[in-house]
């Protein structure tokens, strides 16, 4: 809201300017986004005399005049204006004075010959219009010497105020005024409501069938008015305060609700069919709005209509049929509360913002309702004329007959602010509350935000000052802090960082994506009624997609390799689901001098850094088995489960060239935090053997649709006591292979412990892994 | 007898001398040590000799036995150094020649904060808590004290979730996470709930998706004073700055009462800012004494317990502490940024090696 200093003062005698003023509403908490004024520009720009007119010697149309500035010796200035003349009064502006309105700077200057020290200025070189005829004239008693703004009432500052959307009684300059003065910044100057003299009957009926959207309808006509222009003073008023001055009588109406916070409506009573009712309008209903715009309203809207249409929506914006104009003569003004919630959602629904609606759906003072309606009545007569009408009062605005018990014990309580009772009582009543001997806190009518005690200790503190709030540590458990983290998010920081330390960047994307996406990798079960875009609609199943279009972006600029992850949620019919996903595209090595061509990424890149991950994560990773394939969304032979038991811990693989567009071979994976068991974190005894590890090799002749990892389970298992490593180090087919098998050569580490192994011990293990061996169909290679 | 023994001593170690190979040496070896050998052969003539020569010359001949088998061991020392080095000169390579790159990965700024956060508030005693996205309405507005017709509530801010179970909303901020605190547990608490939110709202500084933190601290008494002192630490010890000022201005929260806003003092010289002092304000979090009526919808007695909230953008603290100018690149995953304002896998905050930057 657009608070000009002049306005502030017609309510607060003050002598504190904008800047204390803007400080004191900050305090507050009245948000200042900001102080403009326009005299600032014409900051140089004086009142000055011409003593003296004399033709330019060198120039028909230029004058060399002798101008007295109020400095002491004139001033000589050529000047071209044709109603140059002695004695005019102008303004002058000085060498080194910007000029807003031909965005120059003068300087001292030869015209013609002639020295000029300075300009007598028009109204367009001030940025004050388009009068370019001649020079400014001003009456002859203007003082001279004295900046031109400030004589011309242009230095007002205009303080920007962003009211919180609790402070209804702000909504108002009054209201900002109350605050001020409560908080000592001056005196409250409080408008007289003055006594009309009714002189006939109201002549237009007025009734209410919606009383919960319009519990009150005030009003009273004002016939035989002559409808012009604002008086200059108003029209400014409203100019500074960003309005557009229309006519006296919309004129008045805007000044009372940005002056005191209560919206009124005026209609031309030669446009009214009749009388006038307050209702719900019928689904289908059009007014044509004094926006311009047509908008089609429903039955949860409250309007006021004649017995033929629709003339307002209830506080929000009337209609342009019965609005006023130079032609109106007879006038209905009225004076209504309307019902918060429904402006609310009514002003959301048809998208209208306007000066009544913010004030209606605040809630505006029950108890100003008769008196504003009273005020505005009298200045409208006084502007424009005409006989005022008996008043109508159709209902009641809901009072606010709010009591608060309080100790002023809860200020200190809540707000650790020691306030003495005596000053919280001045305080509070300096903002308009009635303090009862027993501490009963009377909420005034226009403080329908106060609800409970805590609000009477924001009011005291506000008032206090928050700058004398003391520091005061938390109390501090002995000792140092203890680890707060969870089990869940400790996994989660090892996960991270172990993927970081493998090479890949963290990424944080949408959680939303769109819906093909998510169809693709598994669909989406939770969809945004009101999604911003089609590509963040659908919250996703997966990470992978986000991760795949941030692979493609990269590839698109010019990266050869992309190595991402992500920690977030999968959010899945039966909830939200912790997961880490990762991506990685391109190049897994790029070509080089030691190593030669690049590599790209195979599904093994994504095994690796699941393993490395759910390693972190405190998985037992020697205990998982793999189940071919992944889910549809991978490549059908290249993808696989990771699985504890029958839990899924996580899923890897190279992703099916269908789901991935141009980006090439790309590996991916996703680990299921979620899953993955408390790590028991237990450390068990160090107990290294005596005696040196025997290493024996086998290779076996396996069927090529045997896992290898059923052939290592199998000989792992041959002896549970001496085994202590198995690895596969080659795997081979070619000559000497049979077509339809595979050569697997194991690595078998046997670890003695009591004694050194005899050749027979030796025999017995190589025959147990032999016989484990071809159990799962594995024949040892002669 | 050992004038024999210094000739041969003089002639084979004059043969050594001229050896250049291990084979030469070896050579020389057993001509003189071997089987066969001449000083073998010495050795074995002492048998034959009269006790009294034999005790004279046999010191002689075992001398000279060794000073071979020495003057033997020293020159193929020498060879096999020789041949060593210059082995090592025949396999020299360029050093110079550049290793095979290996990818650097990085922590994102808001992980990175995020630690921070639990790092300076597990000192302070409070607990990480979290919360689901997909919130219900009662969470998200109606306990914490936002009426249906709140602004807040419009479709314009909110997401709302579609299908059965109506009423779903992508949380609008983190304060349900007070809320299922609350519900779920008795206090003292003290928590910070860091997570990602959503509104409906996208332009050159909003996003539909960002990340909030919140605070709450509720216990017997206390009060906003504690707040005060509980945010500066915070932003002391976030920012690393020790003349931290802060700003409490009066405000508006639906769930807190009284509600604040906090600005922190900073500068702007040379265009880049600065936290510390109070030359310009930069409003960093909103807070305040959680509202009587939110403690009582977690099934609270609002006589007996009383604490306060606080909120703030962890991208923005992001923002102001690493400086990045643009939120939109944080959820757009370019490398060139991760690698520009990531961080390294090891480059754990703590508070002995420092949460700053």
């Amino acid at each position: 809201m657009k608070v000009p200093m002049s306005w502030l003062r017609r309510y607060l005698e003050t002598a504190a300017d904008a800047e204390a003023i803007a400080a004191a509403l900050t305090r507050l908490g009245l948000e200042v986004e900001g102080i403009s004024n326009p005299a600032e520009a014409l900051r140089p720009f004086t009142i000055a005399r011409v003593l003296t007119a004399a033709p330019h010697p060198q120039a028909d149309r230029l004058q060399v005049l002798a101008v007295d500035t109020g400095a002491g010796e004139a001033v000589q200035v050529v000047c071209g204006a044709p109603n140059a003349r002695a004695g005019l009064v102008g303004v002058f502006a000085p060498p080194g004075t910007h000029v807003p309105g031909s965005d120059l700077t003068l300087k001292v200057a030869a015209i013609r010959g002639v020295e000029s020290r300075g300009m007598m200025c028009s109204a367009r070189e001030l940025g004050l219009g388009e009068d370019h005829e001649g020079i400014i004239a001003l009456p002859e008693d203007a003082p001279v010497g004295v900046p031109y703004a400030r004589w011309a009432g242009f230095d007002d500052p205009v303080i920007e105020v962003a009211v919180t959307p609790n402070r209804q009684d702000c909504m108002g300059i009054f209201g900002i005024a109350r605050d001020l003065a409560a908080a000592g910044l001056g005196t409250l100057r409080t408008p007289q409501v003055p006594a009309l003299e009714a002189r006939f009957p109201c002549p237009v009926r007025v009734a209410i069938a919606d009383a919960d959207g319009c519990p009150a309808f005030f009003a009273r006509a004002l016939c035989g008015v002559r409808n012009g222009p604002s008086p200059r003073w108003l029209k400014d008023l409203l100019e500074k305060a960003g309005l557009r001055p229309v006519s006296a009588l919309v004129d008045v109406t805007n000044y009372f609700a940005i002056g005191l916070g209560r919206p009124l409506h005026v209609y031309d009573i030669a446009k009214l069919e009749g009388g006038l009712v307050a209702r719900r309008a019928r689904a289908g209903e059009t007014l044509h709005a004094l926006n311009g715009r047509t908008y089609t309203l429903d039955e949860t809207m409250c309007v006021i209509a004649d017995e033929v249409a629709v003339h307002d929506i209830g506080g929000i914006m009337g209609g342009m049929a019965s609005g006023v104009s130079e032609a109106t003569t007879d006038v209905l003004v009225e004076a209504a509360w309307f019902n918060p919630a429904r402006i609310g959602a009514t002003g959301r629904a048809l998208g209208i913002t306007s000066d009544a609606r913010a004030r209606f759906e605040r809630g505006v003072d029950p108890a100003f309702v008769g008196p504003g309606l009273e005020m505005a009545v009298a200045m409208m007569r006084a502007l424009c004329g005409g006989e005022v009408s008996e008043a109508v009062h159709v209902g009641q605005p809901p009072a606010l007959d709010r009591v608060i018990a309080f100790d002023p014990a809860t200020t200190r309580r809540l707000s650790g602010l020691d306030v003495p009772a005596a000053e919280q009582r001045a305080l509070l009543e300096r903002l308009g509350f009635a303090v009862g001997d027993d501490w009963a806190v009377g909420v005034p009518s226009w403080r329908r935000d106060v609800e409970g005690p805590a609000d009477l200790v924001e009011e005291v503190v506000r008032l206090v000052g928050l700058d004398r709030l003391a520091s005061v540590p938390l109390p501090r458990a002995a000792g140092v802090a203890r680890p707060v983290a969870t089990p869940g998010q400790l996994l989660e920081r090892r996960v991270r960082r172990a993927l970081a330390a493998r090479g890949l960047a963290e990424a944080v994307t949408w959680s939303f994506i769109a819906e093909a996406e998510a169809e693709a990798f598994g669909g989406g079960a939770h969809r945004l009624v009101n999604p911003l875009s089609a590509e963040l609609a659908v919250m996703r199943p997966s990470l992978l997609p986000g991760l795949a279009s941030a692979a493609a972006r990269n590839m698109a600029r010019g990266e050869r390799s992309v190595r991402l992850f992500e920690l977030g949620r999968r959010y899945l019919a039966e909830g939200e689901r912790v997961t880490a996903g990762l991506l990685l595209a391109g190049e897994a090595a790029p070509r080089h001098w030691k190593t030669g061509k690049a590599r790209a990424f195979d599904a093994f890149d994504a095994k690796a850094a699941v393993l490395a991950a759910l390693a972190a994560a405190g998985a037992p990773v020697e205990r998982l088995s793999v189940r071919q394939p992944g889910p549809a969304w991978y490549h059908p032979g290249r993808s696989a489960e990771l699985l504890l038991g029958k839990a899924v811990l996580g899923v890897f693989g190279e992703l099916h060239p269908a789901r991935c567009g141009d980006l090439g071979a790309v590996a991916a994976a996703e680990v299921f935090l979620d899953v993955v068991p408390a790590s028991r974190g237990k450390r068990t005894a160090f107990q290294p053997s005596a005696l040196m590890p025997v290493r024996r090799d086998f290779a076996f002749l396996v069927p090529a649709t045997l896992a290898a990892e059923t052939l290592l389970r199998a000989v792992e298992a041959a002896d549970r006591v001496l085994i202590a490593e198995v690895e596969l180090f080659d795997r081979f087919t070619g000559p000497g292979v049979p077509e339809g098998q595979v050569s697997l050569a194991v690595g078998v580490t046997l670890q003695p412990r009591a004694k050194t192994l005899a050749e027979a011990d030796l025999a017995q293990v190589s025959a147990a892994i032999e016989a484990a061996a071809a159990k799962v169909g594995a024949v040892l290679r002669g | 007898m050992s004038e024999d023994a210094d000739a041969l001593r003089a002639r084979f170690l004059a043969e050594l001398d001229r050896a250049e190979t291990a084979e030469a040496v070896e050579a020389v070896r057993v001509a003189a040590l071997g089987k066969s050998g001449a000083v073998t052969a010495l050795l074995k003539s002492l048998g034959g000799l009269a006790p009294d020569e034999r005790i004279r010359v046999a010191p002689v001949f075992q001398a000279l036995r060794d000073a071979l088998a020495n003057a033997v061991e020293q020159k193929k020392g020498v060879l096999a150094a020789a041949a060593l080095e210059a082995r090592l000169a025949a396999e020299r390579l360029d050093m110079s020649l550049p290793v095979p790159p290996e990818p650097l990965g990085s922590i994102h700024p808001i992980s990175r904060v995020m630690d921070e956060l639990a790092e300076i508030f597990a000192d302070l005693g409070f607990a990480v808590a979290e919360g689901p996205e997909i919130e219900d309405d009662w969470h998200n507005f109606t306990a914490l004290n936002i009426p249906p017709e709140h602004p807040a509530r419009a479709m314009h801010d909110t997401f709302y979730i579609g299908g059965d179970g109506a009423g779903r909303v992508l949380r609008t901020h983190t304060s349900p996470v007070q809320i299922r605190t609350m519900t779920g547990g008795r206090p003292p608490i003290r928590i910070i709930a860091p997570g990602r939110v959503y509104r409906s709202d996208s332009d050159a500084t909003h996003t539909p998706m960002f990340h909030q933190v919140e605070g709450l601290v509720i216990d017997r008494d206390t009060h906003m004073g504690q707040l005060r002192w509980t945010l500066e630490t915070f932003v002391k010890a976030f920012f690393g700055v020790d003349d931290v000022v802060l700003r409490l201005r009066p405000s508006f929260f639906p769930f807190t009462e009284p509600s604040v806003e906090v600005d922190v003092g900073c500068s702007w010289e040379g265009g880049r800012l600065q936290i510390g002092g109070s030359g310009s304000w930069l409003e960093i979090l909103g807070a305040g004494m959680v509202h009587p009526k939110v403690i009582a919808n977690c099934g609270l007695d609002p006589a007996a317990w009383q604490g306060f909230a606080f909120g703030c953008g962890i991208d923005r603290l992001a923002m102001l502490k690493y400086g990045m100018t643009d939120l939109r690149a944080f959820f757009d995953a370019d490398l060139r940024w991760l690698r520009h304002h990531g961080f390294g896998a090891l480059d754990v905050p703590t508070l002995s090696g420092g949460i700053g930057a």
